[in-house]
């Protein structure tokens, strides 16, 4: 005997169904596309499609000279631009064996924790926007314009820097600009606490970022996830404390740990993570060394033949550049750059399968992309 | 501008001529006195014969296999305690045209506990299949997809091998030497391929 139910079902097709995300969807963070397979509202997989904005960064610098390349390692991550720069920079300083000055390692480090600053306020914006809470991102981007002020009285640009140079930096600080800095460093914790007010308890937010995503460090080590997303899962992993490159081994801050790798533990990574910037930004200042900010480097950039691999800690996991030289030509051979944003990417579909449509918004949020570092 | 008198033939080939085309970095080896890395010696003994040479420059050690050895160094290296690279940090490839295997595949691993890193390197030819290290760590899909599409090394036994960056139905690998930095411009458009086979044809097409 049928009943009602089964001739109901019967006339709907319940095949799964497969969908387009992107390129251009207001949740995806600029151009990327998602193939979703779908039973109803669940993803079954997805296929991620990139390249939209390949520009060919790694082919170009092979026709640059190593002074020009920082300009193009600016265009990668455009909202850590800083970041792209001292990655950049310290791994022609290894190739070359460069000394820097204490000086101009303080100064790239205070740049660099204001930027991942700038940068965690940007994602927690963006990510709360995507999941519906709009005034965060208001906030987030009135605090986010302070850190852009810094910038701008430090060289001149708001987003693209071009902030440092191979052997140090182009200028000296401003008169004034510590005090500033330092001004930020008081106002942030405060707005912090507001962003947690009305976030970290709220009954919607809980809703959304618990349990959604869960990875656990050993899978997430293997996938590639690096930076907050990896700590996030427990995996005591940063580049700042295991291979201290500018002037990290100076200052004492601490690594937050998530326990169980959902949303909800990247969101509080990230948040504990600018209270350390922060605590950074101010042990920098109070120890900086005077003298100059441009070590001895010859008048042509000529690293000897040979290659390095160097990471860095960006904001959004281990950046790492590795560089070929023929120890002949003022370019590099070739120049390799590892992004975070392409490698914690590939995890996607693995933190997706079995989670709803909405879902999936929280997650490209949660794990921190720039396309313009995923397609280069 | 004036035209130059035709009897003064320039003397410059000469002097390009001195610079050869590189064929490789110098990859040293590590000076005596520098204590090797405590994975190097039961590596060695586990698979004999399959670290062809040791290098050490500005602080990181390079240790060079051959294709046949790759997926067993890899496996060993992230399987023993003794080395424990359990994150495949990078992996990307180098084009050498001069030479007859033309590209390095490098990859770069990290030992989370041991805090260390290391790169392991193979020489492949043109056309020829090198072997996926997507069975050791999952994060080598994407990357190798990446050499996939910018150099156009096939990987045997990949999963899911196809171009990453650009689009599927792109003529040429970017990233190669041969690869124009302009790109392919209009001539793709009529013969797919055989711009990179015509140098002089492409010589006399004015870029803008």
């Amino acid at each position: 005997m049928t009943t009602n139910r089964d001739t109901a079902t019967s006339a709907f097709d319940t095949d799964e169904l497969v969908i387009n995300m992107g390129p251009q969807h207001p949740s995806t963070h600029g151009v990327l596309r998602l193939v979703l397979r779908l039973d109803g509202e669940r993803v079954i997989d997805m296929d991620v499609v990139i390249g939209y904005l390949h520009r060919g960064v790694e082919k170009l610098t092979e026709q640059r000279d190593y002074t020009q390349i920082v300009l193009l390692t600016d265009r990668m991550d455009y909202v850590a631009a800083a970041s792209n720069n001292l990655g950049y920079v310290e791994t022609v300083e290894k190739l070359m064996s460069l000394e820097v000055p204490k000086r101009a390692q303080y100064i790239r480090t205070v740049l660099a924790e204001l930027q991942r600053i700038a940068s965690h306020l940007v994602w927690l914006g963006t990510h709360a926007m995507d999941i519906g809470a709009v005034t965060v991102f208001l906030y987030c981007l009135r605090e986010r314009e302070l850190v852009l002020d810094l910038f701008e009285e430090y060289c001149g640009a708001r987003l693209t820097y071009n902030a440092m140079r191979v052997g140090g930096l182009p200028m000296d600080l401003s008169t004034g600009w510590e005090a500033k800095v330092r001004a930020f460093c008081d106002l942030l914790p405060g707005k912090i606490d507001d962003y947690e007010t009305l976030l970290t308890n709220n009954r919607i937010w809980l809703e959304r970022t618990k349990d959604v995503g869960v990875i656990s460090g050993a899978d997430a080590t293997a996938i590639g996830l690096t930076g907050p997303a990896l700590r996030a899962s427990g995996v005591r992993r940063d580049v700042r404390k295991d291979e201290p490159y500018a002037a990290y081994k100076d200052f004492d801050f601490e690594v937050p740990l998530g326990t169980r790798g959902d949303t909800y533990d990247r969101y509080t990574v990230r948040l504990i993570e600018m209270r350390q910037s922060v605590r950074i930004v101010q042990q920098a200042l109070d120890g900086m060394p005077d003298g100059p900010v441009m070590g001895k480097v010859p008048r042509l950039i000529k690293p000897p033949a040979g290659e390095t691999y160097h990471a860095i800690e960006s904001p959004k996991g281990e950046l790492g550049y590795f560089i070929v030289s023929d120890g002949q030509s003022l370019s590099p051979y070739r120049l390799r750059v590892r992004p975070p944003s392409l490698c914690n990417l590939q995890a996607l579909p693995q933190l997706a399968r079995g989670h709803l449509v909405a879902d999936v918004v929280a997650l490209i949020g949660t794990i921190d992309i720039v396309l313009g570092e995923v397609d280069r | 501008m004036a035209d130059p008198t035709p009897a003064a033939p320039r003397p410059a080939p000469a002097a390009e001529k001195k610079v050869a085309a590189p064929t490789g970095p110098p990859d040293p080896p590590p000076p005596d006195d520098l204590a090797r890395p405590a994975y190097l010696e039961p590596l060695t003994a586990a698979l004999p014969g399959a670290i062809v040479h040791t290098s050490y420059w500005v602080g990181d050690w390079t240790l060079i296999t051959t294709s046949e050895h790759w997926v067993a160094v890899l496996t060993w290296l992230r399987d023993d305690p003794r080395a424990a690279f359990d994150a495949c940090a990078d992996l990307t490839a180098v084009d050498w045209p001069a030479r007859e295997q033309r590209f390095d595949i490098v990859i770069t691993l990290y030992a989370t506990t041991r805090r260390e890193r290391v790169r392991v390197k193979i020489r492949v030819a043109d056309q020829q299949a090198a072997p996926t290290a997507c069975g050791v760590w999952p994060s080598a899909n994407w990357l190798e997809r990446e050499v996939f599409d910018m150099y156009g090394i096939p990987f045997a036994g990949h999963p899911d091998l196809r171009r990453l960056l650009m689009p599927d139905e792109w003529q040429g690998h970017p990233q190669r030497k041969d690869y124009p930095l302009e790109g392919p411009g209009e001539l793709v458009l009529e013969a797919p391929d055989d711009w990179i086979a015509m140098p002089e044809l492409r010589r006399g097409v004015e870029i803008e």
